[in-house]
């Protein structure tokens, strides 16, 4: 049914709308005297050196990356799941071999040394 | 229909009725219509989000041996105000080297991304916002937007302490995504279905944390993961990183994180209820006896009772348990939850598939043990494993002492 999808929409606005409401009520109700060393970049007492937008460790982007294989083939589980009553056993057990395809790449990342961190 | 069986559809329905009468068009009636039943659901949440702030105060205060907040109205319970009003006068300091763009909307997407979910949260058969037939996803997809925002307000505050702290909230929460999604398959493989009502009418009889003990504990891990409290608050950790990700947020953008924290750590517990613990049902059966159980409103009670006992859960594990290092977080979720949960899946659709024409008993019992076994085997594992290392150890120590 669209309206489901209707509602959802609506929420969502108002959803985006209701945490703005105290942000701009902050704005106009509390003071508001910026001056240079109090915009400065927090670190415990002293001057921040550079940038912080910097190269950062490679090992996120490999946990990020194992990440989405799995995410995006379980979501191909969601369907095999939801119909799993009407499927002869057969169909479940080719299920159950896409798990296992997917332990094996786990194996296989396990073995390499990629959930290491290093 | 009267407004004690329906609450929500009969004012739906006298609303739409008033608003068609006053000449308006039938659609728009209902997009109004809408517009007021959400805004007062929102609103509920977050009164119940203020609530939740007196709870986590004085349930922290208790574990620590103090007493809490106890001076501002009775019990402390207009604490909660006085906080929101100290949050909303304080000076909103942006730093000056900060992406503003970004750095702004990071704290209203946290907000948004638990008040989402809150569209599809069954307080009761005939109390809920929509009832979606593919719940599931929409729950794993508000997720992810609580990740994007903690990245964006750890990136765009250009501070060297936010910047670890969005790292390694995000490769928490993307890594226990997936023990969470799998076991999010286990409840739709028992309920065959993914709607939350659907699921939740499937427990009326036995709850599936009876059936999938295992699914439920590996379920409420990852969530607490999920959710970046402690053991895995590696985003605060405020002895290395003094607070992570929003160290650099002030005034009432500090207090969305804080409060979409605890709403996102509610919400997940009546989320464990509905997926697990029967929801607003699961008497097992024993509303047939007592059909006044059925009532709405005592099941929004059940409901929330229920949801409340995960939040304090959740509780109870944040302030007992010291922080988890984060290679051992992330070791223990791919190494041990992952696994773990692909088998179990693997087992409880092939056991359901092949119990499922037995009579109910012996399918549940079948069920139950097929979780057994499995801890069973882990444990082994595990120890067989411990034993090795133990051994290489000992082989090791004589040279160490040399």
């Amino acid at each position: 049914m669209h309206n489901e999808w209707l509602y959802i929409g609506l929420f969502l606005i108002i959803g985006i709308i209701v945490p703005i409401v105290p942000l701009l009520l902050a704005r106009f109700i509390s003071p508001h005297k910026p001056n240079q060393i109090k915009q400065s970049t927090y670190e415990c007492g002293i001057e921040t050196v550079g940038e912080s937008w910097v190269q950062f460790k490679a090992q996120y982007y490999i946990f990020a990356l194992v990440f989405l294989v799995f995410d995006v083939e379980t979501v191909f589980l969601f369907p095999w799941a939801l119909s799993l009553n009407q499927l002869p056993l057969f169909v479940v057990l080719e299920g159950i071999l896409f798990i296992g395809i997917l332990v094996a790449g786990l194996v296989y990342v396990w073995r390499k040394g990629m959930l290491e961190w290093v | 229909m009267n407004f004690w069986n329906d609450p929500i559809n009969f004012i739906a329905n006298w609303l739409t009725g008033l608003l068609t009468g006053w000449g308006l068009a039938a659609g728009l009636a209902t997009v109004l219509v809408y517009l007021v039943g959400i805004t007062v659901l929102i609103v509920f949440a977050m009164l119940l989000d203020i609530g939740l702030v007196w709870v986590e105060r004085k349930v922290v205060a208790r574990f620590q041996d103090r007493l809490g907040p106890n001076r501002v109205g009775p019990f402390g319970l207009i604490q909660p105000f006085a906080d929101i009003i100290k949050l909303v006068i304080k000076e909103d300091i942006t730093p000056a080297n900060a992406d503003k763009v970004i750095y702004n909307i990071a704290p209203v997407l946290a907000a948004t991304s638990v008040i989402a979910l809150w569209a599809i949260l069954p307080l009761s058969s005939r109390i809920f916002g929509v009832d979606l037939n593919v719940a599931l996803l929409y729950l794993v997809a508000t997720g992810a937007l609580g990740t994007l925002a903690i990245i964006m307000g750890g990136w765009a505050s250009n501070n060297k302490y936010a910047l670890l702290g969005a790292f390694r909230m995000v490769a928490n929460m993307v890594s226990y995504e997936i023990p969470m999604v799998v076991t999010l398959l286990i409840p739709t493989i028992l309920a065959d279905s993914m709607s939350v009502i659907g699921i939740t009418e499937a427990q009326r009889g036995l709850w599936f944390a009876v059936l999938s003990p295992l699914g439920a504990v590996i379920f409420l891990i990852s969530a607490i993961a999920e959710l970046g409290r402690s053991p895995f608050d590696l985003t605060e950790a405020e002895s290395e990183l003094t607070a992570g990700f929003n160290v650099e947020y002030s005034g009432m953008k500090f207090g969305w994180f804080y409060a979409s924290e605890l709403l996102h750590a509610f919400t997940f517990g009546g989320f464990a209820a509905v997926l697990f613990f029967g929801g607003y049902g699961g008497f097992f059966g024993l509303e047939k006896a007592l059909p006044w159980l059925t009532n709405p409103f005592i099941e929004a009670a059940v409901f929330i009772a229920k949801a409340m006992l995960g939040y304090w859960v959740i509780m109870w594990l944040k302030y007992s348990m010291p922080r988890v290092r984060i290679d051992h977080m992330l070791a223990f979720n791919w190494k041990f939850l992952v696994p773990l949960s692909l088998v179990l899946l693997a087992v409880t659709a092939t056991l359901h598939k092949i119990l499922i024409v037995l009579p109910g008993w012996q399918y549940a019992l079948g069920m139950f043990f097929s979780n057994v076994v499995i801890v069973a085997a882990t444990i082994e594992v595990l120890r067989d494993y411990g034993r090795k290392q133990r051994k290489a150890a000992e082989e090791l120590a004589p040279q160490a002492q040399l």
